[in-house]
């Protein structure tokens, strides 16, 4: 209505009156408005940590580019890694609109002092896991993502909308390329059920310890950063899964897995939070070589940014020069 | 080595998603010089046909009013009811207005 943007501007009372007035009216907050401390920081670990998610993430996949089995399969998953590069710089610029540098935040993960999703540590034998991390690990990614889409801080929700979009590709590729190898001989079959077998704990594992071990969430919901706890999450995405495997032909690898008639949910396993922690703390499966190649492909593109930077400077210089240039009525 | 902690310059980024549309921001990102900044802005911003044009500006090239004059920037509107259509009370019988 008329006059619908003043009514909703808040009292002018303090930052942290207006700022929570704000998040209670389910706006959103945007990069210049005043925000508590602990609401940044949080925000800026949260978003880090996501955007190199995304970088590392093109490493356990990119293993397979060059053993595509048809150009068909290579041309998908060159398709895909190059979403994840631009999943990585969407949220490095969200990233950037809270006072950080990009280039602090590679540095900080090169020096293993900002970590990155525990999944992407995991190796990837067989091209079956290339499916399998579709499917499975972007399905998880999914879930996690779609309530980020209403997240109360306005740069990182925009770059969720675009992310949700193109992440649903990356999953419907994977549950093809499963489809297509259940299709085939036996030995691709139990291809499949291996990848899953080795994926499906680490993908559960992605939402983050359960409820009663993650003292943040509280806070983040409250600011609206999380909208759902881990719990809720992890059990939404059994539940969207089950299905999915049985209509696969595979066997999700935990016996206790089983349809819960009272509260229409499946009741599942608990992971080893154990294996978590030591993944966590670096002794994953991939830990040091994850993050040697990604210091390695930054410190070997070193001498092209400066190429660039250069090349600027020099254009720069050429367009300045026809100026300085005496004209011909000055030269006569 | 002469790599600067700065590094590139921060661009703005705008795409226009198909004619008779508003160009639109959509998000920042880092190049050297305002061609690099124009490919990578397609690269990033359009892997999926999303524009048809793009705009790319340096983001200290940009002049924006600050959110803390939020309320007494935009104060001068908020008074000013008669200049909505619905200020004007018409009889319901007057056709076409």
């Amino acid at each position: 209505m008329v006059t619908a943007e003043v009514a909703e501007a808040v009292p002018a009372q303090t930052p942290e009156d207006r700022f929570d007035a704000v998040i209670a009216a389910e706006q959103r907050i945007e990069p210049r408005d005043w925000m508590p401390d602990a609401y940044r920081a949080t925000l800026i670990r949260q978003i880090a940590q996501h955007a190199h998610s995304e970088i590392i993430g093109m490493q356990p996949e990119g293993n397979w580019l060059t053993r595509a089995p048809s150009l068909r399969r290579k041309a998908i998953l060159l398709a895909k890694a190059q979403d994840e590069a631009g999943h990585g710089l969407y949220l490095y610029a969200a990233a950037e609109t809270l006072g950080v540098d990009r280039a602090e935040l590679t540095e900080k993960l090169i020096s293993g002092r900002q970590k990155y999703s525990s999944i992407f540590n995991y190796p990837t034998l067989t091209f079956a896991d290339v499916g399998v991390i579709g499917w499975l690990v972007d399905g998880a990614a999914i879930c996690n993502q779609v309530p980020l889409c209403r997240c109360s801080y306005g740069p990182y929700a925009r770059a969720m909308v675009r992310i949700c979009k193109e992440e649903s590709f990356h999953q419907r590729q994977g549950y093809e390329l499963l489809m297509t190898l259940m299709r085939g001989t036996d030995a691709q079959r139990r291809m499949v059920q291996d990848a899953v077998d080795r994926w499906w704990w680490p993908s559960l594992m992605m939402f983050g310890p359960s409820d009663a071990e993650s003292p943040n969430t509280a806070r983040s919901m409250a600011w609206r950063i999380k909208r759902h706890t881990n719990d809720e999450l992890r059990q939404r995405f059994v539940d969207m899964t089950v299905p999915q495997a049985e209509h696969l032909g595979v066997t999700l690898p935990d016996p206790e897995l089983s349809w819960n008639e009272e509260r229409g949910g499946w009741d599942f396993g608990e992971p080893d939070w154990s294996e978590l922690t030591r993944v966590i703390h670096g002794q994953g499966p991939c830990n040091a070589q994850r993050v040697d190649r990604r210091r390695a492909a930054h410190e070997d593109g070193a001498w092209v940014r400066e190429a660039a930077v250069a090349y600027a400077a020099k254009r720069a210089a050429e367009q300045a020069a026809p100026a300085e240039r005496p004209t011909p009525e000055q030269e006569n | 080595m002469t790599e600067s902690k700065a590094g590139w310059p921060l661009y703005e980024v705008f795409v226009r998603p198909r004619r008779g549309l508003n160009h639109v921001h959509v998000g920042s990102l880092h190049a050297s010089d305002d061609r690099m900044a124009l490919l990578a802005a397609r690269d990033l911003y359009t892997r999926r046909n999303e524009g048809v044009s793009l705009w790319v500006v340096r983001s200290d090239a940009i002049t924006a009013s600050t959110p803390d004059e939020r309320d007494p920037f935009f104060e001068p509107s908020g008074d000013k009811v008669y200049r909505h259509p619905t200020f004007y009370d018409i009889p319901e019988d007057v056709p076409h207005i």
